[in-house]
């Protein structure tokens, strides 16, 4: 059980700097989850912290030792890893075994740690088999197993279920949720899924460029993202952005684009301090966004073309366009429509968001 | 398979097959057939009446007990096992650990390097033998099996290294960096992961080395001289060709007896030789 503690942490590969100033607390027995486009630097942050990978500059603290020097052996960290990486020429058993025989464990100990593992996993047939005679499902589970019979002080995730299809990764989702529950450790995760992100992580940090863009709870990103880019990335379907003029008129603030015109709520147009004529983007999420009824204030409604309907059962998406902004909005499975019809959608207004056009910051 | 019509499978695929089977098998059939024929039916002219070139009615055992009793072809095949295995283990060892080195270790030049170590591999045995006779000489080495045991590594150290460079670059790094958070050291990640994962590939690069070292005929002609020394190529053609005497019965006869041991290593080992050359790797 511990802490890991993350302060300026550099990483540049020749001159191409790829993990920029990333300050991060991860406490005790929390799940923390980077996610973040390919590229963003979340998978080099993680095999820095596993020792994998040398530091530029900066500190990495696990339970509260300095661990920059110590080698990936003497961590006491466990880490899945994407393909697995199970040792091929063993046996499941021996494959989680090698971490407890690397580190002299006594032999009655080593088979009750694996039994107890296998039991948790449910993998107490496949002990004998090897690697090659596995499903990705069951070779998933070996790899955790592996990882929970070192009773490690951290765990660490590698994309684990991105080889899964796509029912098995949900779940994986929801069983590795549960294995969290039950063993309390210290673990970080990585992904670029942000569903995966979402449902797991107690925190998520998002990444992007070797940038941390911000840190929160799952619902506190997705309520209350602190830039366009957390915005866009968290959420699906995606939030809707447009290219808006900020002016001011009839003591209210107006946001305006072709064929939209939206007059910003109170606390949002107290926090904008530009002036006339000044550029944001405005952003609102598929299920902010209804078909306007006779109770919704004409300024927060626009009218829109629809140009695709997806119908998902629970929900309607609709792909809307008004002047050159398009929208998607989740709308009522009873909603009857059809292509090119003209509708008007009006926005909850607690709920749109604005970001500045320039340093893409929430306003 | 070719998929079609049945002249497109003979005109495709059965027909190049025989002869390529044929072209590859008929000189070892040759050479076991003239090996068991006597030498009256082997020197008869080919116009003569009951002249069989493919087959033999009478076959005999006369030239194989001639290699044995009237040659030291026993003490041949003995020699060019223990030159051959004893230099195929310390190309190995060294190939090994060269490969890994270039393929993980992360050091300054190891691509160049590789290549370089390769390039040594191209330089003509007929170059190297002259220098190398200067160096056989002032160690003492000249007509011991050391002076082929030493020298031979000279073409197979490379071979080796560029074969298992090439083999450990195919294993997923993950497997090793697993087994180093897992509580091994480098070394032991090497010992207990990496090599046992890469057995294929080094079990191909030691028939081959094997092989190379079985047949090779420059330096054994060079630096080894009393019969008693000699290795089987070199002691098969010096002493069963007697000026423009060809012996074919017993050359034949040295020839197939000095592939057996050869052919018996390959069969054992062919299916790990053919997942190691085409470098599958499971994960």
């Amino acid at each position: 059980m511990a802490e890991v503690i993350v302060r300026k942490l550099n990483k540049k590969f020749d001159s191409n700097h790829v993990v920029k100033d990333v300050d991060l607390h991860i406490r005790d027995k929390e799940f923390v989850v980077f996610v973040g486009p390919s590229g963003c630097g979340k998978t080099t942050t993680l095999r820095m912290i596993a020792g994998l990978e040398a530091i530029t500059s900066g500190d990495i603290l696990i339970g509260n030792t300095v661990v920059n020097q110590v080698p990936p052996m003497d961590r006491d960290i466990a880490m899945v890893f994407q393909n697995y990486a199970l040792y091929p020429h063993m046996s499941v058993a021996s494959n989680m075994a090698f971490g407890l025989k690397m580190r002299k464990f006594e032999k009655p100990e080593i088979e009750k740690r694996i039994k107890r593992a296998a039991e948790i996993l449910g993998i107490g047939e496949l002990l004998h088999r090897k690697p090659r005679q596995l499903s990705g499902g069951q070779r998933q589970r070996v790899a955790l197993g592996r990882a929970i019979v070192r009773d490690p002080k951290v765990f660490l995730f590698d994309e684990p279920l991105s080889n899964l299809d796509a029912k098995l990764r949900v779940q994986m989702r929801v069983e590795l949720k549960k294995l969290h529950e039950r063993l309390a450790v210290t673990s970080i995760y990585v992904t670029h899924d942000q569903v995966e992100a979402m449902t797991l992580g107690d925190r998520v940090v998002v990444m992007k460029d070797g940038v941390v863009q911000q840190v929160g709870e799952p619902l506190e990103l997705y309520n209350t993202p602190a830039n366009r880019f957390v915005a866009g990335f968290i959420g699906s379907p995606a939030m809707n952005f447009a290219d808006v003029t900020l002016s001011g008129s009839n003591g209210k603030l107006w946001a305006e684009a072709p064929g939209l015109k939206i007059g910003l709520p109170e606390p949002l147009a107290g926090r904008f301090k530009g002036g006339n004529g000044a550029k944001a983007t405005m952003g609102v999420r598929p299920e902010d966004l209804h078909v306007a009824g006779p109770a919704d204030p004409a300024e927060l409604c626009f009218e829109v073309e629809v140009e695709v309907i997806e119908q998902l059962g629970s929900e309607i998406l609709l792909d809307t366009r008004a002047g050159n902004s398009t929208f998607v909005a989740s709308v009522e499975p009873t909603l009857r429509t059809k292509l090119h019809d003209r509708l008007k959608l009006a926005i909850n207004p607690n709920r749109l968001h604005l970001f500045d056009a320039e340093t893409e910051a929430v306003i | 398979m070719i998929e079609g019509a049945l002249w497109r499978k003979w005109v495709f695929y059965n027909i190049p097959l025989i002869l390529f089977v044929f072209v590859l098998l008929f000189p070892f059939y040759w050479m076991i057939i003239t090996t068991f024929r006597p030498d009256g039916e082997l020197y008869k002219p080919w116009n003569a009446v009951s002249y069989q070139p493919f087959w033999t009615n009478n076959p005999t055992l006369e030239h194989i007990k001639y290699l044995f009793e009237e040659t030291s072809f026993a003490r041949w095949m003995f020699n060019t096992m223990f030159i051959a295995l004893v230099s195929t283990i310390i190309s190995l060892f060294c190939g090994v650990l060269a490969g890994y080195a270039l393929a993980r270790l992360n050091f300054p030049w190891a691509g160049s390097l590789g290549t370089v170590i390769f390039v040594t591999y191209l330089v003509p045995q007929t170059l190297l033998f002259i220098p190398l006779a200067q160096i056989i000489r002032n160690f003492e080495l000249g007509d011991t099996p050391w002076s082929l045991i030493l020298t031979y590594p000279t073409f197979l150290i490379p071979f080796c290294t560029w074969l298992m460079m090439g083999y450990f670059k195919a294993i997923p790094k993950e497997l090793e960096e697993c087994a180093r958070i897992d509580g091994a050291s480098r070394w032991k990640a090497m010992v207990y992961i990496v090599i046992p994962v890469a057995v294929p590939g080094i079990l191909s690069s030691g028939i081959i080395a094997f092989t190379l070292s079985w047949n090779e005929f420059i330096y054994a002609l060079v630096f080894l001289s009393s019969p008693d020394q000699k290795t089987v190529p070199v002691g098969v053609t010096s002493e069963l060709i007697r000026g423009d005497v060809f012996f074919w019965g017993p050359l034949m006869a040295g020839a197939l007896l000095g592939s057996i041991p050869v052919a018996i290593v390959y069969s054992f080992f062919v299916e790990h030789y053919v997942s190691g050359l085409t470098g599958s790797v499971k994960g």
